[in-house]
């Protein structure tokens, strides 16, 4: 129980900074989504951190240590850490510079402007919608497996079949439809109380799923983007700490040894060597290749819209130089802790391992400690709901003002109704992704790198609309339609995500080099947008002037 | 005070050494430990992380565009629309 207090009194803490973010706010729409432009470099750089980074930070670091050692650091860790701050530096400062300029509020606004086409939203709106709710859905289904994960009891063998012992819940607390778990294919009943994907004694997980929408929902349609940007400022300075604060503790009560760094010898000893190394473990050309992934946080909108919270260009700097920095705090200890898991001194029994985003909250469990397993849950919801709320904010942003808002008579809604019109998707937004998440759309999880992909993708639209001025609006439709293209013929090659080391096999020299799906994809777009923006003709010069003005 | 284009080449040039320096197939087989506590690759790696916060500090303080902070503010008070 103990778990849940902890995790109920963190979330409670969430709700008061909504409120309190509300009673600052201006009542307009634009202090409701931007924050009024008023975001200093401290909480931009916290709210920036936690939204690129979610709950894979903690747990599928660890577990993909776990699995592939030690050098998921450099691949996902340190080159997000040279990638990011490029983007925020290279686009980041641009688009807050048109942003704050012209007024724009989404990335629609701006490319619909920037290439004088008011279709090209048409193209762009659905696919970004399209690309951000696996991402969205990821974190909700996640945070209800977590805290039900920990809340659950141990199965054991009974009588009758399997039961549970040591439950946070005794069986019928819930309706059953809670607690049963899923439909089994193969016998088509549901699993039960105590079989696979039953509660298990634990908080279910379609209401902690429901609980964390709630929470979230709540902080945003209260607070908007000042009460997300303070939430996540909070979060994320939760989910660092507690990071940290993990790592001392399982060092200490893995390692049995009397002082922090014998405890440390001791655990890194007992890696096996096959997790020191890459070799079987990552390919080359694979490490290097997914460099471009990273660049998808130069096309995430809910990205875009906190750039544009910025006061002034200069409250960017701490986040570009920072942000390196932070990835590492929080990456290093949990890839340390994955490759202990890996040795002799971490027994990860075969049911974990075969799902290794178990291994940190298995190592946490095995620890005894309740307050630790609570401790670990707020920092992974932290994790989880810092990505989460600035996702539901923006999608409610983009609809009111590319959908409502645009296709509007100009004084059509007063600013208080643009509010609640926003307000109104947001709550929809929720509704439908909670919804979604209950017919439990497995393969949403190996979805999360095809998204980020095409996002990388359009990372060329995004640079050459703001670096060059051959960019036409034929060009940026020839981008993102070739886009869509190569993402759904790789998709379709790769089983709909189902082989999760699908790669591209590429002939040079005789020798044969995987490279992630991601380079062809984004090799495509940029071929297509430099191709057809050569060949069709440029915005008119007032617009090119708009754009790339006149250097004094 | 303009700083002197040749540290933005510099800069620039610190980016792209991180990029080749991230690719390290000199640890790919290394198991050393540092330290006895740190896989050598892990070490490397937070090296380079590091290296990519001090480069980009150099970032700001040399190729920052200050004429961004100038710019006059002339906002529009309907979202994008003119």
């Amino acid at each position: 129980m103990t778990q849940l207090y902890v995790i109920a009194g963190y979330l409670a803490v969430l709700i008061t900074l909504g409120v309190c973010a509300s009673r600052l706010s201006r009542g307009t729409s634009k202090d409701y989504l931007l924050a009024s432009h008023s975001i200093g470099p401290v909480l931009l750089l916290l709210s920036i951190f936690g939204t690129t980074m979610t709950a894979f930070a903690l747990v599928g670091s660890t577990g993909e240590s776990f699995s592939r050692g030690v050098g998921v650091y450099g691949m996902l860790a340190s080159s997000s850490g040279i990638i990011h701050s490029l983007c925020f530096f290279v686009l980041g400062v641009k688009l807050w510079q048109f942003g704050h300029k012209y007024g724009y509020r989404t990335q629609v606004q701006f490319f619909r402007d920037r290439l004088e086409s008011d279709r090209f939203g048409l193209v762009l709106f659905p696919v970004l919608v399209a690309l951000v709710i696996p991402y969205l859905l990821i974190g909700v289904m996640a945070s209800g497996i977590f805290i039900n994960v920990v809340t659950q009891g141990r199965v054991v063998a009974g009588e009758n079949g399997p039961a549970v012992q040591g439950g946070t819940f005794a069986e019928g607390t819930f309706p059953s439809f809670f607690e049963d778990g899923s439909l089994n294919e193969k016998t088509g009943e549901r699993d039960g109380f105590a079989g696979a994907t039953g509660s298990k004694g634990g908080l279910p997980r379609h209401i902690a799923s429901l609980v964390i929408c709630a929470v979230v929902l709540g902080y945003v349609f209260f607070g908007g983007m000042r009460g997300t940007a303070w939430a996540n400022g909070f979060q994320t300075s939760v989910f660092m700490i507690l990071g940290v604060v993990m790592f001392y503790l399982l060092t200490q009560q893995l390692g049995g040894e009397g002082s922090f760094i014998a405890n440390l010898k001791k655990l890194s000893a007992s890696i096996p060597d096959t997790k020191l190394v890459r070799e079987g473990n990552i390919s080359p050309t694979k490490f290097f290749t997914y460099m471009l992934v990273p660049l998808s946080v130069g096309m995430f909108p809910h990205l875009f819209q906190h750039w544009l919270t910025a006061k002034r260009a200069s409250t960017f700097k701490l986040s570009v130089v920072m942000h390196p920095i932070f990835i590492m705090i929080v990456w290093a200890p949990c890839v340390l802790m994955g490759a202990w898991a890996a040795g002799a001194l971490v027994n990860v029994p075969p049911p974990v391992a075969a799902d290794p985003n178990k291994v940190l909250a298995f190592m946490v469990r095995s620890t005894g400690s309740d307050l630790l397993a609570g401790l670990l849950t707020a920092g992974v919801l932290a994790a989880i709901m810092s990505s989460l709320d600035s996702q539901f904010l923006c999608l409610g942003t983009m609809f009111t003002t590319d959908v409502v808002q645009h296709y509007s008579a100009k004084d059509r809604f007063t600013d208080s109704q643009v509010t609640w019109i926003a307000r109104s998707f947001i709550v929809a937004i929720v509704a439908v992704t909670y919804t979604l998440s209950l017919f439990e759309p497995g393969a949403v999880f190996a979805l999360g790198v095809w998204c980020f992909s095409g996002f990388s993708s359009l990372f060329p639209l995004c640079f050459a609309a703001l670096y060059w001025r051959g960019l036409t609006k034929w060009g940026a439709y020839a981008s993102v339609l070739t886009t869509i293209a190569v993402w759904f013929y790789l998709l379709d090659a790769s089983d709909y995500a189902r082989d999760e080391a699908y790669a591209i096999p590429v002939t040079l020299g005789g020798s044969t080099y995987e490279v992630m799906p991601v380079v062809p994809m984004f090799l495509a777009s940029t071929f297509a947008l430099v191709v057809v923006s050569l060949l069709t003709r440029r915005p008119s010069e007032a617009t090119l002037a708009k754009f790339f003005p006149e250097k004094n | 005070m303009k700083p002197p284009a040749s540290m933005k080449v510099l800069v620039w040039g610190l980016v792209l050494l991180l990029i080749v320096l991230h690719q390290d197939v000199w640890f790919w087989n290394d198991t050393r430990l540092f330290l006895g506590i740190v896989p050598i690759t892990l070490l490397w790696h937070m090296g380079i992380s590091l290296g990519a916060g001090i480069t980009w500090w150099l970032a700001t303080k040399y190729c920052w565009p200050t004429e961004l902070e100038e710019a006059v503010l002339q906002e529009t008070p309907q979202g994008g629309k003119p």
